[in-house]
């Protein structure tokens, strides 16, 4: 068994977290019925920090995403995310928590009897007391970033996956949140919109605190907004390195995964 | 599966049935802000279903009157026709018709809609969205089949005597005057704390009952689809098939309630 290429120490203390540890997943096991999927999962985003999981597909990269919203608990070790314990947290610090998180879905979620515009402002709708108008200034703002300006009234089934997607992503950084959760945010989309998502993420990331995690594929998104990059592969994490450092390393299994991807 | 299993699965959806009925009384107070949700769903649930159950209670009221018209017949009591189609309308079919047709259409709706949300992340976005979706989807929904089944009951009840009319006229030879006089006459008996009758009010208030019933069941059907389109197709079968058993054995229940001896 070859020794894990990873800056974040194999065992990290149980018990409360430093105020600036925005995630840490302690040797978190996860299985469901007889598959075990995450398998001792380790690691750790700092405050500000963004951190890009890559991994093959099936290996639990978007299960641990979910455990860090709390959509699902883990069987074994610990989660905490800003300093709560996630397998104790009440359902009303749940709530406060989810309200400065965004998340994107792997296929988008939109509500599918909303159209863009109102899935866009649904937790603003909900949430806020903003008057309509307000709210609609805030959808039309969000919807340029992710360069979709002409959708609005179109349905979610009436769009294509990649325009779903952005749609997914405007409405997760609607509420500005300060911790976002990026499942795939450029799979299917082509060369150059997914070139201008990794500069939007980029940009977000730099805003003060804003804490990321990025699942991706894609090499281009590594060099445009890691500042750490770690490889889970069937269910733990095997490479924990700065993006430079990841790419130029000769980890044999990171060579196996980046050798097989394109791009 | 073993009976062991398959009896704990059973405890298990009733259970989530039940939390899910109290969940959505605990709602209640959100009805306000949910208008427009609950107004589409009751137009929806209409809308989809008045032309079914006209139909449907046309044809049952005519051999309701053809089946017993015959027997009576035989006694010479063919002109007690009107009482006996407006009593089983009222009590029995009318409630019984609207919400198997309520479960076939609005239903299999219900848990295929909820269903899709659930297999394609749209219920875990809401959860992250913290947007309560008892409040969002269930509420609205179970409140709207609960309103909507005695609506459609009023159209089954009078729609079924009107088909029985015919039956009466054209097979037993009973005039439309005294057909209608019985039926009405029969309609009559006073209820205790409402004015209207107590066959009709009692009816209704069966359907609002099957309702609320159809609407639970359908949703929690949904909202616990797993794996894909196939899990979507296997929740609007069990709603379907789950609500049918539900308001029959209500229905024994309900109208031992108001009609015991
Ligand atoms: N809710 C669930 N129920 C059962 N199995 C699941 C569930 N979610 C994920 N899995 C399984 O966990 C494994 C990892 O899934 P996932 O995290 O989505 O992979 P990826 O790394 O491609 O994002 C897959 O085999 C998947 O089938
Ligand atoms: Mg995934």
């Amino acid at each position: 068994m070859e020794r894990p290429a990873t800056r974040t120490p194999d065992v990290l203390p149980s018990g409360p977290v430093p105020e600036d540890v925005i995630v840490r997943f302690v040797d978190v096991h996860k299985a469901f019925g007889k598959k075990q999927v995450l398998t001792g999962l380790t690691l750790d985003a700092m405050r500000g920090e963004t951190l890009v999981l890559m991994g093959p597909s099936g290996t639990g990269k978007s299960v641990t995403l979910r455990h860090a919203i709390g959509l699902m608990r883990q069987d074994s070790g610990d989660v905490w995310v800003s300093g709560h314990d996630m397998s104790r947290i009440k359902p009303a610090e749940l709530s406060e928590l989810r309200k400065h998180t965004g998340y994107l879905f792997q296929e988008g979620a939109l509500i599918n009897w909303l159209n863009v515009a109102d899935n866009v402002a649904l937790p603003l709708i909900e949430n806020s007391d903003l008057p309509r108008d307000e709210i609609d200034d805030r959808v039309r703002e969000k919807l340029k970033l992710v360069h979709l300006p002409e959708v609005w009234h179109e349905m979610p089934g009436e769009i294509s996956g990649g325009m779903k997607k952005r749609v997914g992503l405007a409405r997760a950084l609607i509420t500005e949140p300060k911790v976002i959760l990026y499942d795939e945010p450029n799979a299917g989309l082509d060369p150059e919109i997914s070139q201008s998502i990794n500069e939007l993420i980029a940009e977000i990331a730099d805003g003060l605190g804003v804490t990321s995690l990025v699942i991706t594929h894609m090499v281009s998104c590594v060099r445009t907004v890691a500042d750490r990059v770690v490889l889970l592969d069937e269910g733990k994490v095997v490479v924990d390195l700065p993006p430079d450092e990841f790419l130029a390393s000769d980890h044999p299994r990171l060579v196996r995964f980046l050798g097989t991807d394109p791009d | 599966m073993t009976f062991l299993s398959g009896l704990l699965a059973f405890a298990d959806q009733v259970g989530y049935q039940v939390r899910l009925f109290f969940l959505v009384l605990h709602r209640l107070p959100h009805l306000l802000k949910r208008r427009a949700q609950l107004a589409s769903q009751l137009y929806g649930a209409g809308n989809k279903v008045l032309h079914v159950v006209v139909l449907v209670s046309f044809v049952m009221g005519m051999v309701i009157s053809l089946q017993t018209g015959l027997v009576l017949a035989e006694y010479g009591q063919q002109d007690q026709i009107g009482i006996v189609v407006a009593i089983t309308m009222a009590r029995e079919m009318g409630p019984f018709i609207t919400a198997v047709i309520l479960a076939a259409t609005v239903g299999s709706a219900l848990a295929a809609e909820l269903g899709t949300m659930a297999v394609s992340d749209e219920l875990a976005a809401l959860e992250v969205l913290s947007v309560d979706r008892t409040s969002y989807l269930t509420m609205p929904r179970v409140v709207a089949m609960t309103i909507m089944a005695p609506i459609l009951t009023i159209f089954a009840d009078a729609i079924g005597v009107i088909g029985g009319g015919f039956v009466a006229r054209s097979q037993l030879g009973v005039g439309r005057v005294l057909y209608y006089d019985s039926a009405i006459e029969a309609l009559q008996a006073p209820a205790a704390l409402i004015a209207l009758p107590k066959d009709v009010y009692g009816g209704l208030f069966k359907a609002a009952i099957f309702g609320c019933i159809i609407a639970v069941i359908s949703c929690s059907s949904g909202l616990r689809a797993r794996g894909g389109a196939l899990g979507v197709g296997n929740a609007t079968r069990s709603a379907v098939r789950d609500s049918i058993i539900a308001i029959i054995i209500t229905n024994y229940f309900l109208s031992w309630l108001f009609y015991q001896a």
